[in-house]
Order: C-alpha cells, then structure tokens, then sequence
C-alpha cells in the first residue's frame, strides 16, 4: 500500500508539471509537444505500464485492506468517537473508491480517446509527421462548467486522500521519528494542498479563458 | 449524583444482546466500577441478574476492566484506565452509554467481558526471550543504555488491557502487539531473537483475526498508557528487515 502510494505520489508531480504546460498562450503546441514525447519515448511507456499497474495494484489493496478490516471489526458501536488526529484516515476507501470512479472518467475523456485515435490531428512547423492534439478535446471539456466543478471537487477529494496518505507510507515503511515527524507531516500537508490545487488551476483557467 | 445508564446486557456468545436503561444514584468519589457495583448491588436485590463485567487490580495495571463508555475505550480521559476513572469527572444527570469492546478476534462472552485470550496467544508465539534457566546473572554484566531502557521500560508499561482493539476502526491490534516487540528488541536480551519474534508475533496477530493497520492513530489516543505509534514503526521495520533476511 505504501509503495505503490509512493509511486502514485511521485507520479502525481510528473503529470501535474506536464499539465501546467497547459497554461501557455501557444494554442496548445508545447502541450501536443509533450504529449507526443510521453507517448513516444520507450522508457516513458515502461513507466506508463508500470503506473497502470501501479493503479490496480493500489485500488485491490486498498479494497482488500477495507473488506478485510471490516471484518475483523465485527460490528460498530452504538456512539462513535473520532479522538485519533488523523481525521482523514478513517475516510480512505471512501475517499479511494470516488477517486478511483474520477480516474476512470477521466482516463476515459482522454487517454481513451487518444488511444482510439478519436483526437484531431496537426501540423507544427518543423516536424514532419503529424501531432494528436490532445489540446482541443482539453479545451472542449474544460469549457463545459459541469465538468469543471466536477474536476475540482474530485482535486478536494485527492487532497483529502493525500493528507493521509503521506504521512501514513512513512509510518508504514517504519520511518518514524521524533526529529522528522513534524517535517513529514507539514511536507504532507504542503504537498497534499499544492498538487491538488496546481491541477484544479487547469480547468478552472481554462473555463475562464475561454469564456 | 443520578445517572442514566444504558448498558449492553449479552445472555452468552451465541446470543444477540441488546441494551438495557437503568438509573443509579451514586457519590462523585467512587470509581467507575463502584458504580457499576452499586448498579449490581442494585439488580441483585430485585433479583435480576448482575451485570458483568471485567476487572481485577483496581488500580490500573491489571488491564482488566474493558469497556467502551460513551464510545471510547476506558472512558473519556486520556491515559486513565475504568477502573481509575472517578464519577467526579460526570455530572449529575448524565447519561452513559456503556458497551463492550467490539473486534471479531474478541467476542462477548457476557454482558460488557469479552474474550482476550487471542492476546495470550500472541505472547505464546514469541513474547519471551530464550535463557537457560539456573544461576540469576550479576544485574549489571550486561550493559544497557539510558535511551534504550526508558524507551524499552515506556513499551513495557502496555498492560495488555486490549483498548488499542476496540478504539481501532480496523480491529487491529498492532499497537499492543509492538509494545511487546519494543518491549523486548530494546534490550540486549531480547534483541537476540527479535526478528524471529516479529515475525512469530505477527503472523499469530493475523491468524487471530485482527484486522490490518491502516495508520489511523485511534489506538495511541485510547490507550491507557499512552503507547506511542513509534512501536508500531519499529515493529514494520523489523518486519521489513525480517522479510529481507530470513531464509
Ligand atoms: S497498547 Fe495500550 S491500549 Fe493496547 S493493550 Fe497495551 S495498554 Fe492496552
Ligand atoms: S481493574 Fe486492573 S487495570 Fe482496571
């Protein structure tokens, strides 16, 4: 569980630095650009497999983690309390299982689409061959407000995810210790707000700029 | 002071078991579990039965008398057990929901007692160091740090009461399970063999049917001795370094 967080996490930068190339006034070519690289590049598509695999492989975790804690459980009190300081923790597949649903729509506006090779294609000056132009159905998505809060309130879910999730693959690993845990946490904290939030920037731009 | 009680009454295992309300009129100085006794006293003279619960020294270092009130292990202050709670910390007038620990690996047996056996087992499976018996060694042959003994000593004070289960969403019973692996891998005598402990340790944890730990730190706050999850990080340690290791 902590592993494959991790590398969800380490992830999570690559995409959102990629994404923020989404902000330039260029109609999307350096976007296309990158997108071209990521999909092309041999060692990024082992990494790509290795993420979808790594998507699974967290989501049966974390399934099994529930299912088999549920049960050791048994049956719950008639009045609950929440004293431990880890309010999100408690949350984790529920908040997993919403984000889990957000990936699959999400994967299926875009990754699906450029698989099937429904993405319109261009032209940049230099290349010969042509670019897909993830840019357009991006645009196309983000204009629409429904899909704009429903981008945004799943980054909140992410966020609330993540605010757990940090911490807790350190504590998992056993690295726990009075000198750093306060370090570990505000990171955590820092990275659990900023990611999140750095990809809502995107739709919500983009919603305004095209407005 | 008069309290409303409404406790969990549970004929045996197999039976489903509800709660019951009751008053009780009782003095702020007693302790939680003479105020159940006075309750006893009560039923008992109208001929109903007892309730029954757990309890032993009385003083806090038994870890006998579990119980869940108003949803949290041991009561509503932090590192008190039951029996150490006092009706000074209620006000007249209250009501008290009273429950026994709930997890699978520890059933009602009756009323608020439950089944703890499955910690036993845990310390069969490796809570001992291997010496042969005979002469007692001089005390001081075998050196020990400062550190290691105050954080070895803050492990041992786990009274095995199992508050760590009940609190813990998941059922598991991580943190009394790592209080005991601290409690002996601290040690020079005990770090002989503390691998092969954790290993032995856990597996029993998880063949008794506690659940896995998922980092939620309820166990920490409800534990009457104020266990640090920082055992629990040593335990994954060990168990990570044991996995690369062991043959
Ligand atoms: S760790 Fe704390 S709560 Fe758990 S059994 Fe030991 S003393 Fe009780
Ligand atoms: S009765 Fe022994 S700890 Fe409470």
């Amino acid at each position: 569980m902590s592993l494959s967080g991790i590398f969800l996490m380490l992830f999570l930068i690559v995409h959102l630095l990629g994404n923020l190339q989404l902000l330039r006034d260029d109609q999307g070519m350096q976007f296309n650009l990158y997108t071209y690289f990521m999909t092309h590049n041999p060692l990024i598509k082992l990494i790509s497999y290795s993420l979808y695999f790594t998507i699974i492989l967290h989501s049966i975790q974390g399934i099994y983690l529930a299912w088999v804690n549920r049960k050791a459980k048994g049956s719950k009190y008639a009045v609950s309390t929440n004293t431990s300081d880890s309010f999100f923790a408690r949350y984790m597949i529920h908040l997993g299982l919403l984000i889990l649903a957000f990936l699959l729509i999400h994967m299926y506006q875009f990754w699906l689409q450029m698989k099937l090779g429904a993405v319109p294609l261009v032209k940049y000056p230099g290349h010969e061959h042509d670019f897909q132009d993830l840019y357009t159905p991006v645009v196309e998505v983000y204009s629409n407000i429904g899909y704009v809060v429903f981008y945004t309130v799943s980054m909140i879910f992410i966020a609330m995810h993540l605010i757990h999730g940090f911490h807790s693959a350190f504590q998992s690993l056993g690295l726990n210790h009075k000198k750093y845990n306060g370090l570990i946490r505000s990171i955590g904290w820092l990275y659990a707000i900023l990611i999140p939030l750095g990809f809502a920037i995107l739709p919500i731009y983009i919603y305004l700029t095209q407005a | 002071m008069k309290l409303n009680l409404k406790i969990w009454r549970q004929k045996n295992k197999e039976s489903k078991g509800a709660f019951e309300k009751y008053e009780v009129l009782v003095n702020e100085h007693m302790s939680f579990l003479e105020m159940l006794d006075v309750l006893n006293e009560q039923l008992i003279d109208s001929k109903k039965d007892p309730v029954a619960f757990d309890h032993d020294c009385r003083e806090g270092i038994c870890g006998a008398c579990s119980m869940v009130i108003n949803g949290r292990p041991h009561g509503p202050n932090g590192g008190t057990t039951t029996c150490q709670l006092h009706m000074r910390y209620f006000k007249n007038g209250d009501d008290i929901v009273i429950e026994p620990f709930r997890a699978r690996a520890f059933p009602v047996i009756k009323d608020l007692v439950v089944d703890r056996s499955a910690f036993d087992r845990i310390i069969q499976a490796g809570g001992f160091i291997s010496v042969n018996t005979g002469q007692a060694q001089d005390g001081n042959a075998i050196p020990v740090s400062r550190e290691q003994s105050s954080k070895s000593f803050d492990a041992a004070a786990c009274i095995g009461c199992g508050a760590c289960v009940a609190a813990c969403p998941n059922g598991s019973a991580m943190l009394f399970t790592a209080a005991k692996i601290s409690h002996l891998g601290l040690l020079p005598q005990g770090k002989v063999e503390h691998l092969r402990r954790t290993q032995d340790m856990v597996k029993q944890m998880d063949a008794e049917g506690f659940g896995f730990c998922s980092n939620i730190g309820a166990c920490e706050a409800e534990c009457p001795k104020e266990i640090s999850l920082e055992n629990i990080a040593r335990m994954n340690r060990a168990l990570i370094q044991a996995s690369l290791t062991s043959e």
